[in-house]
């Protein structure tokens, strides 16, 4: 759906957010892009939807290429931007037909209808931009994007500053319009939602792109935690019986490391049985999560 | 061409004009009004005919052609400044629409807008004084083509400015004294000769002319000279605003 051939950004201050990206997106899937702030994603996500000239490298929508048959190819594309770019004046209704109206395409009140009622705008939809809480606007940013009936879709951190009720319902969208077809690509940096939501998943780091994997294979590798274990006398090595796989002890010896995958067979019940045997006394621990950010150095330290 | 989107932004465009009906069109009546009590009535009382019509006459062309450039100019600049400066530039840019498009649509509103308030001016100016036009077309035709160069200039100014105080700075410094000093409350030959040549390198003074050469046949330019200085003014503007689509500049970095 989406081919971007060694895409290349650098701003006019020298800034280069983007370096040779390659990337596909396949028809009707959900891509996550994640990555930490100011890795690149929204420059890449603007450098798609025309609204950031790349220095170099190609982008084409549908076969389409975005500089040369940009009408054809922003015609499939609708974008839900990071910031809430609206226009406080206009109202809900208007700012609907606006955005359909750019894209050349004839008033359609049904369907403005269909999508409002989908993001609980309908009751809104006389209402002034300004009069609206931050949870709606973000709603109606969606619902703009919506109105040219776009074959593939594009959210910039939808869920950013959004309440549980609205993340839900915005998660909810998003499979539905999955399942009538419409590719969609949103970027994030919450693991889960990218883990509740995508097909496959790509993480983007200092504007290179890292790896792109089905999310299935890269949530067994990031699914990794780590069990810490606060010693009530410092050791100074593991005592013989508690020496199973991914057992450590910290440099000091005030502490075991332990890093193992979640499930029935996590092993933290043999080490906490064997660590007993050997009357070793904790008096505190921990389990924490490999972070988004761990893996990113995780990644590009095996290459 | 995307005709619907052109035709979406000049009615978005109209709407805003709506919404701030009362300053883009209450307020140019009520300084219109003011010109007419204080020049028209209080100075023209002392002021004999100008080549043959009274000063209140006088001073109709001018002030309808001051309210049409200062009119389209902010119009148009503030209608793509705006935009630009709330983020919300982005659902012109991510849509299938082209430069020109853009262009069009913003400047033909801001042309359009003037245009009412210019008419709204000139019924005012009916209250104080009979305005029979010699050559209605031509006024007509200047009109047109001043709000439309203006809102030319104002677009590409809205582009370019990157904070509200360059927004300003044209009106403020540039447009308001340039027409003050364009012959609006006087004509050239009641000038000293030195002023009468530095006067003619100021081009308001050949549109506020080619006007009043419209309304009542008198002018201190020849109105082909009018009419040159605008369409030189138009291509000018026409090759800064094809440099800028060329470009993408400030719009696409």
């Amino acid at each position: 759906m989406i081919e971007i051939t060694n895409i290349t950004k650098t701003y006019a201050s020298g800034f280069t957010a983007l370096r040779d990206v390659n990337l596909t997106i396949k028809k009707g899937e959900i891509f996550a892009l994640l990555g930490p702030n100011g890795a690149g994603k929204t420059t890449l996500i603007s450098a798609i939807c025309g609204l950031v000239e790349p220095s170099g490298g190609t982008i084409t929508v549908g076969g389409f290429d975005t500089k040369k048959e940009y009408r054809q190819a922003r015609s499939l594309i609708g974008l839900v931007p990071q910031e809430l770019f609206l226009e406080i004046f206009e109202t809900v209704w208007s700012t609907m037909t606006y955005a359909r109206g750019f894209y050349g395409k004839k008033d359609d009140p049904e369907l403005y209808e269909q999508i409002l009622r989908d993001l609980s705008l309908w009751d809104k939809k006389d209402e002034k931009i300004q009069a609206l809480s931050g949870g709606m606007k973000r709603r109606v940013l969606i619902a703009r994007a919506l109105t040219n009936e776009p074959a593939v879709l594009f959210l910039d951190e939808p869920t950013a500053g959004v309440d549980v009720e609205l993340r839900r319902e915005m998660l909810d969208v998003v499979k539905d319009l999955q399942k009538r077809g419409t590719t969609v690509i949103l970027t994030t940096h919450y693991i889960e939602e990218a883990e509740e939501l995508a097909d496959r998943i790509g993480i983007i780091s200092a504007g290179e792109i890292k790896l792109v994997e089905d999310k299935d294979a890269l949530m067994k590798r990031m699914g990794h935690k780590t069990l810490s274990l606060n010693l009530v006398q410092n050791l100074e090595k593991l005592p013989v019986g508690v020496q199973q796989e991914g057992v450590a002890l910290s440099p000091d010896g005030s502490q075991i490391h332990y890093s193992y995958k979640t499930g029935a067979n996590s092993g933290i019940t043999t080490l906490l049985s064997s660590l007993k045997e050997a009357g070793v006394a904790f008096e505190d621990l921990d389990t924490e999560q490999s972070s988004l950010e761990e893996i990113f150095v995780t990644l590009i330290n095996q290459k | 061409m995307n005709w619907i989107g052109l035709w979406t932004i000049y009615k978005k465009e109209m709407q805003r004009t709506r919404r701030v009906l009362f300053q883009s069109v209450v307020s140019p009546v009520i300084t219109t009004a003011l010109y007419f009590v204080v020049f028209g009535s209080a100075i023209g009382s002392a002021v004999d005919t100008i080549g043959g019509i009274s000063y209140a006459q006088f001073i109709v062309p001018g002030l309808i052609m001051m309210a049409l450039l200062a009119n389209s100019f902010s119009a148009a600049s503030s209608g793509i400044y705006f935009p630009k400066f709330i983020g919300s530039i982005y659902e012109l840019l991510s849509a299938p629409i082209s430069y020109i498009e853009i262009t069009a649509g913003y400047v033909l509103a801001a042309t359009t807008r003037a245009l009412l308030i210019g008419a709204i001016i000139f019924g005012v100016a009916l209250f104080f004084t009979p305005l029979p036009i010699v050559h209605p077309w031509w006024a007509l035709v200047f009109a047109v083509l001043v709000s439309f160069v203006f809102a030319l200039f104002g677009f590409v100014v809205g582009l370019w400015a990157s904070n509200f105080e360059q927004l300003g700075l044209l009106p403020t410094f540039v447009i308001a004294p340039l027409s003050f000093l364009g012959g609006v409350f006087y004509s050239i030959d009641m000038l000293p000769p030195f002023w009468q040549t530095v006067t003619l390198f100021n081009p308001l003074v050949y549109m506020i002319n080619g006007l009043r050469w419209a309304f009542f046949g008198i002018t201190d330019v020849h109105p082909v000279w009018s009419m040159s200085v605008i369409l030189l003014f138009m291509a000018v503007l026409f090759v800064i605003v094809g440099w800028i689509f060329k470009t993408g500049y400030k719009l696409r970095k």
